[in-house]
Formats: C-alpha cells, structure tokens, sequence
C-alpha cells in the first residue's frame, strides 16, 4: 500500500521531469525489439537487477503489469491448409510485424480456432523459423518477387535477412531489377516522348534499332569502313604492268579512282563525326571517348594529306600518316559488342599482360646472353651480339623457328632446346588468366555493375544500424510515453485512455522498466547522443554562473552540461520567477529526487493531477511543444541547491513555501 | 609417394601463404571439436530444489536451450546475451560478476540447475534470501563481507552499463561518491566494511529497499 502513494506523490514530478528532457527528442522509429532467443532472457536480466536495488538511493519505477496474464499456449496458424504450431510468445518477439501484432486478429478463424493464411505455405517457412531463431533465410529455389511479397505481406523487412543468404538474396533481387529495366527500356522505346531533336539524334546513333533511319545510318556507315579499308588494302596490290614498267600497285595506277573513293569515305566519316559531336549531351565528355579518338585519327590524315603539298621532303611524313588510315578497322567497334569487350579485356588485364610482358622480357635477356656467349667462339656465327640474339630468343621462345639464326655449337643447341622448353611454360601461364578475365567480364557486362552491389550493401547497414539504434530510441521514446501512461493510470484517469502511441508489446515494457531501474540507481538519464553532444557543447561555449556553493564542490565545466540546456528552457517562463529560483535548475533531476528521499517531501496530488489533466484534448499528450511550457515551469520549482552529498539540504522550509508558488504558476498555464 | 608429396605441398603452400601462424594451425584444428551437451537435472528434482511449478521450469528451459543449445552458459555467452538488453553501455563487468554469482560450484560455466536456483532465490525467495544473494553478488572474494574496492568494482560496472549518453554527463568520481553513499548507510560500526548482518539490517530499515525487493514477485 505504502508503494502505491509513494508512488502517486514521486512519479507525478518525476514524469514531469522526464518529459522535459524529452520533449526535444524527435520521435525515433518504432523500436526494434531485441533478438528473437534473448527475448526468452528476459526475466533473467530483471532478476539480475537485483544487484542495483540495495545501491539504488532513489526509489525504483513501478514495473509493467501483465494485463492479460495467460500461460503461453500454442496456437495454430493455417496456411492454405498446411497447419503451423508455435507458441503465443514466440510471435510477440516482433511486434512490429503482423504475426507479433494485433493483426493477426484480423485472420483469426472463430469455428476452428485458428489463425488462416491464405499464402504460400514454403515460404511461410522460412518466415516462421524467423520467429523461432531470430534469423532470416532466403531459401534459393524460391523466386526472388514472390518472396519479397510474402515478406511484405507479413510486414517482415528484407533487410534482416541474415548475411548467410543475404548476398544470394541481392544477386537475385539485382539480376530481377535489370531484367524489368530492359523490359521496360524496350517499351520506353516505342514511345518517344518529346525529345529534342539533339536528344532524338543522340539516341539513335547509341541504339540503331529505334528507328529506321538510324538502322540505315547504322549500315550505311559500316559499309563505308569496310570500303575504306578494302581500298586502303586494294589500293597496295600490283595490278597489271605496263610494259616499260614494273609492276605498279594499283594505288598508284588509278590515283583518281582512288582518290575519289578515299574523299567519299572521309567524307562520310567527317559528317558522321560532325553529327555525333553536335547531339552528344555533352561535347568535352564525348570529344574525350575513345570512338571519338579513333574517328578523328581515321579522318586526319586525309586532311593532313590535302593541304600538305607534294614535297619531297614531307613525303615520307605523309605516307606514314596513310597508315593510320587503318584505325578506320577499329571505328567497328561502334558496330561491334565483343570487339568492345575484347578491348575492355585487354585493358582490364594489364596487369596479367604487364607480367607476361615482364617474364618474357627477363627469360629473354637471359637466354640471349647465354646463346651469344655459347656461340661465340663458332665461326661465322650469326650470333653477333646479344641484341642479335634477342631476335633468335624471342623466335625460339615462341616456337616459331624461323631458322634463319640457329646455334652451331653443341652447347648452343643444349641451350637454344632449353629455351624453347622454357618458352611454352612462360607463355602458357599467363594465358588461363587473361581468359578467365574475359569469360569473366563478358558475362559481368550482362549484369549491372557490381559497385551498386556495394551501395545496397552500405544501404543495408545503415538500415539495420537505423533499426538497431531505433531499440535505444525506442526506450527513450517510450519513456516518454509510458511514464505518463502509468502515472495517469495511477492517477485514476485512465477514462480517456491515453496512450501516447501504439501499446509496446509487454516484452518491450518490461525492457524499457529495467533499464529505467538501471537509471534510478545510477541516477543519471540515457540520452540521445545528440542532446548529449549538445549540452556539452552548451556547456563549453558558455561560462558558469554563480554556483551555489554545494554544486561548486563537484565539477569543473562539464558538472553544468545540461544545465544551460535546462536554464534556457526555463527563461521564457520564468518572467515571474525570483532569481533565486534560477540557481537551483542545475542538477534538475538529482536535486529534485534527493529531496525525495532525503525530506521525504509530500508533493500535493493536486499538482500532479491538475497538472496532468491540463490539456485533456490532445492526444499527442504532453509531448508536443506547447507542453514544454508547462513542463518547464514545473521545473522551476525551486530546489534547494543540493546534490548526493549527505550534507543536509539547505533551507528546506523554503521548498514548501516555494512549491506553493510553482503549483500556481502550473495552473496558469 | 603421392601422400608424402601432398603434404610436402601443403606445407610448402602454407610457407608462402603468409598468414600462416605455425603455432595456432594444425590439421588436428580442422576437425570440429565435438560440443559438451549437458541434460539438466529431471523436472521433479527440479521442482524441489526451486520454487517455480512446473509450467515454470518449462518456459525457463525452452528460453536456455533456445540460445545455449549444448545446455551450459559460458561467460562470453553469458556476457553477450546481458549486453543484449543494454545497447547503450558496457554490461560485460556486471555480467561477469553476475555469472561469478550465479556459478555455485565454480566450473566455470553456468548450468540449468544453477540459473535455475539462482532465479529462484531472486525472484521466488523471501526478502532476506534475496538479501542474501545480493550481498553474495556484492562479496567477491567470499569472505563474508564487503569492502569499499569490492563495492566500487561493482559500482562501476554498474555504472559502465549507462554508456556515454547520459543526463546530467557521467562524472568520473559518481561511482565512488555513490560508494560513499552506500557505506555511510550500511556500515554501522564504521569500520570499513560491510558484513552479512548490516547489510541486512540497514537493507531492512531502508523503505525503497525493501519496496524494490518486492518488485520480483512479478516478473515471471
């Protein structure tokens, strides 16, 4: 009996209390509870807590009654007629989902006294066992939709999938996603919102099958690259000898013919290239691509050629410029998807080539300097010096064997087999690997790429740290709420039944009451990190007031961290106030309940309930900003400046008279 | 031939893998070691030695198995599973001297019978068993009674489950003034420690104690 008064005249200014550090909290997530097993433990940490309570100085929160006590029973859960039994208690662990909540009501059977699913019953498996073992398994011969919509129907979040099946979860939900991308690209495409004609332009020199022209535009192009390089090679044929002459190559017999064909190709390649730069989204990207490199390689030189006269002196300038002419083959590429892969391969391999080239260069330079001085002393040796025999090496090594350099000596002939031995083992190691990477990244240019693997994976986390934080929070939050959930069913007004936000499961009750237990005994709050990070902030920038003489004995700058937060909260309202009134809002909550225990101070239950019942049309409760008005002023109760110390408090008389005036200021409120 | 050459390989790609610790692997390590599976006591004897009923002791059992399926807590999963329900701080002392309180016969590892007598003195015994097993929690050396360092070990472990985040910020002297507190209340004959009779006497004579005590009654 005593429990219950004490009750009523300490948690009416406790609530008080608790709601002003809390009215700045922004409202969290709903909480996740905690793991599925450790649910079970429950009763073991709040027996643990038996350890605080003989060191606690402050009175413990009364605990959260089980309204509905019932034995666990089983209870059956019907899925399309595959029956599923577990405990009550093992769906409440997440009451967050459907089965754990009071939605599962809605599917309750009355005649057979079952909860029916209309579902799929495999997949209701893997959703059951998540109940039972905290973990979330993917099963593979599912189909990747068809489990998301189980998961979304039962309010479950993909996220928790444990890591064990979470890579093979996203792989598939990933290869799902590409393949609705393509489908929906390719309806995108029959469908041409209006574009500009840039943009229209653009689109199809990327995708030659959208529309006609692009397709012909597409050809026609090819078949001029082809013509190119036909002529390029045509053009070095002997064809046909004049009788006073030798045999000419045909370039140089029908220059005319040549020359125009040359001007028609380039002709098109100009426009062609002309036509890309101008739709191009963005020219300094575009003109930086490779395709725009090897075009304008292709087309210079026949520039170059026109203007250059011919001089004698250029001319061999100019006929090595005609050799580039042949990077025309690689404008292809454009026409090409494995050619593209090729070269992407080439480049992604560097690394395996730049080893092949390293091993070759040193088996090389060995193997010449051995064949050279083996063969020194045979005349009319080849071998004349090591660059001389590099040639041979590189043959042998090969196993090309031209013959046109062979050893003579017998030492060089043991040296010359062991180095096209050593040859076929140099240049086959590297060979697998540089396949293998093609293989590789031919079938990755299927998939997405896999660095948006990574920032799903980073998502993922930071999801599952938002929900794990959301457990922290979640005790904040119902703090909140669920003191003045009991102190206003303490208060007998539970009529209007205000609960603050939707019931926490009793699990979660009972959690939250046992680490409100931990923060009676220790006498300090969990707080958000950010208040947290603030009022220390506050209580650096800003210098100290004043201190009552008690305080002083206890801290340097950090003793006031909340303590300006709690001052600046208290100044609107505090016009009325004494000054005196200021000093004591340090240590709000520790003054407050050492006066508690240490005056046995008997609060009015009118305060407590005027104060209550102040606003009975709100729903959000004293949560919401217009609360922190009254709040604050309660918390200008004066509190004789005291702290744990066991020096008696000074002027307790004072906080009789001085309540008085609080409990007026409340109710002006 | 063929076997000795395997090995000679493996041993020769051990050497050039460089994160091969000679000491710690071994071809004895690939082999799992076969888990310790304990059967707790029957559910009578159970029933005797404790006071919970049957329906109790089922519940009790299904929650240990679930998360200790070889049927013995060891400290590290006893650790784990109290920091489970406080994210904010550290629990790891607080559970260490939990488990050193609830490991009776001092192997090292928790069995059913012993969490299950253990949460039957807390929550199902009189005021004064549980009186008694706090200040055993309390006594770590065993001795029979309480000293401050004792006492400070245990208030700070205490202390380090309320993590950074507090309100007002955690003093680096709160554990020993609270300390300070306690034996000025316990102590009777101020001689530094606490034995078994004060502690129970001043626990006695404290309300909010004996209110606090009363809060087990409900828990399971």
């Amino acid at each position: 009996m005593s429990q219950k008064t004490n009750i009523k005249n300490g948690v009416g200014a406790e609530v008080k209390l608790v709601v002003k550090v809390f009215d700045l909290l922004p409202s969290p997530p709903d909480g996740v509870t905690m793991a599925a097993g450790v649910a079970a433990w429950l009763p073991f940490a709040r027996a643990a807590a038996i350890g605080w309570m003989p060191v606690a100085n402050l009175p413990m929160p009364i605990a959260p009654t089980d309204k509905n006590k019932r034995q666990d029973e089983l209870i059956v859960l019907n899925v399309s007629g595959r029956r599923f039994q577990t405990w009550r208690n093992t769906l409440d662990r997440y009451p967050d989902t459907l089965l754990g909540s009071s939605e599962k009501e809605f599917f309750y059977n009355e005649e057979t006294r079952e909860y029916f699913f209309d579902r799929d019953p495999d997949v209701f498996r893997s959703i059951l066992n998540f109940y039972r073992t905290g973990k979330l398994h993917y099963p593979r011969y599912e189909c990747i939709s068809a489990y998301d919509e189980e998961l979304a129907f039962f309010g479950i979040i993909p996220e928790i999938i444990s890591d064990c099946c979470y890579e093979e979860y996203k792989d598939r939900k990933r290869e799902n996603a590409e393949r609705l991308m393509d489908d929906l690209e390719d309806s995108k495409d029959s469908k041409l919102p209006n574009m500009t004609f840039r943009e229209t332009m653009w689109r199809a020199f990327e995708n030659p099958h959208t529309s006609t022209m692009a397709l012909v535009f597409y050809y026609v192009t090819g078949f001029f690259i082809a013509v190119s390089v036909i002529t390029n090679v045509v053009e070095t044929v002997p064809c046909g000898s004049t009788p006073n002459q030798r045999d000419v190559p045909c370039g140089e017999r029908y220059t005319v013919a040549f020359f125009c064909m040359d001007t028609a190709c380039v002709m098109i390649f100009t426009v062609e290239y002309l036509m890309r730069l101008f739709a191009a989204p963005s020219r300094y990207r575009f003109m930086r691509s490779v395709m725009s490199i090897i075009d304008v390689v292709a087309i210079l030189p026949y520039y170059i050629g026109l203007v250059m006269t011919d001089n004698e002196d250029v001319s061999g300038a100019f006929v090595t410029l005609r050799v580039f002419r042949v990077f025309r083959i690689f404008k292809f590429s454009r026409h090409s998807q494995g050619l593209r892969i090729l070269g992407y391969t080439l480049k992604s391999c560097a690394s395996e080539l730049g080893f092949l080239l390293f091993s070759l260069t040193m088996a090389i330079i060995i193997f010449a300097t051995v064949m050279f001085y083996a063969e020194k002393g045979s005349s009319s040796s080849k071998f004349t010096s090591i660059p001389a025999s590099f040639w041979y090496t590189i043959v042998t090594m090969t196993t090309l064997g031209y013959g046109d350099m062979v050893p003579k000596t017998i030492a060089g002939k043991i040296f010359g087999s062991i180095c096209s031995l050593s040859g076929v083992l140099v240049i086959a190691l590297p060979v697998p690997v540089i396949v293998s990477n093609f293989s590789r990244i031919y079938h990755q240019n299927q998939r997405a790429d896999k660095r948006r693997a990574q920032k799903v994976q980073k998502a993922r986390l930071a999801r599952m740290r938002i929900s794990k934080t959301g457990s922290s929070n979640a005790f904040l939050h119902s703090k909140r709420n669920g003191m003045l959930n009991q102190a206003l069913e303490l208060t007998g007004s539970t009529g209007e039944d205000r609960h603050l936000n939707k019931t926490t499961s009793l699990i979660e009750s009972q959690h939250h009451h046992l680490l409100h237990c931990l923060e009676k005994t220790t006498n300090h709050e969990f707080v958000d990190e950010q208040l947290f990070e603030q009022s220390y902030l506050e209580s650096a920038l800003q210098s100290l007031p004043s201190r009552s003489p008690s305080l002083s004995s206890q801290e340097g700058i950090t003793g006031t961290c909340c303590s300006r937060r709690a001052k600046r909260g208290s100044r609107p309202s505090s016009e009325a106030h004494k000054p005196s009134h200021m000093h004591p809002h340090t240590h709000n909550l520790q003054e407050l309940s050492a006066i508690h225990i240490q005056c046995g101070e008997q609060r009015t239950l009118n305060t407590s309930r005027s104060s209550l019942n102040m606003r009975p049309d709100e729903s959000g409760g004293l949560n919401c900003k217009s609360s922190s008005q009254v709040t604050t002023a309660i918390i200008s109760i004066p509190t004789p400046p005291t702290n744990n110390s066991p020096t008696s408090p000074e002027a307790p008389p004072n906080l009789a008279s001085n309540s008085s005036a609080g409990v007026v200021k409340v109710s002006a409120l | 031939m063929k076997a000795k050459d395997r090995d000679q390989s493996l041993s020769d790609s051990r050497e050039l893998d460089g994160s091969y610790d000679q000491l710690t692997d071994s071809i004895e390590d690939d082999f799992e070691l076969s888990t310790v599976c304990q059967r707790p006591e029957g559910l009578e004897k159970l029933q005797q030695l404790t006071k919970f009923t049957k329906k109790e002791l089922q519940v009790l059992y299904r929650g240990f198995k679930n998360e200790c399926p070889s049927g013995v807590v060891n400290e590290d999963t006893f650790k784990v599973i109290y920091s489970q329900f406080f994210p904010q701080g550290d629990s790891s002392m607080y559970a260490h001297f939990l488990f050193e309180a609830f490991d009776t016969n001092k192997n090292g590892s928790v069995s059913f019978e012993d969490f299950v007598i253990g949460l039957s003195i807390i929550l199902r015994g009189t005021i004064n068993d549980r009186l008694n097993w706090a200040f055993n929690l309390y006594d770590l050396n065993k001795d029979g009674c309480i000293t401050k360092e004792e006492m400070l070990d245990i208030m700070k472990s205490i202390y380090d489950m309320m993590g950074k985040y507090t309100y007002p910020c955690m003093q680096e002297d709160a554990p020993r003034e609270h300390v300070e507190i306690f034996f000025q209340k316990m102590d009777r004959n101020n001689d530094g420690v606490v034995t078994i009779d004060e502690f129970i006497e001043s626990c006695q004579k404290d309300e909010n104690i004996m209110q606090s005590m009363q809060l087990f009654d409900n828990v399971i």
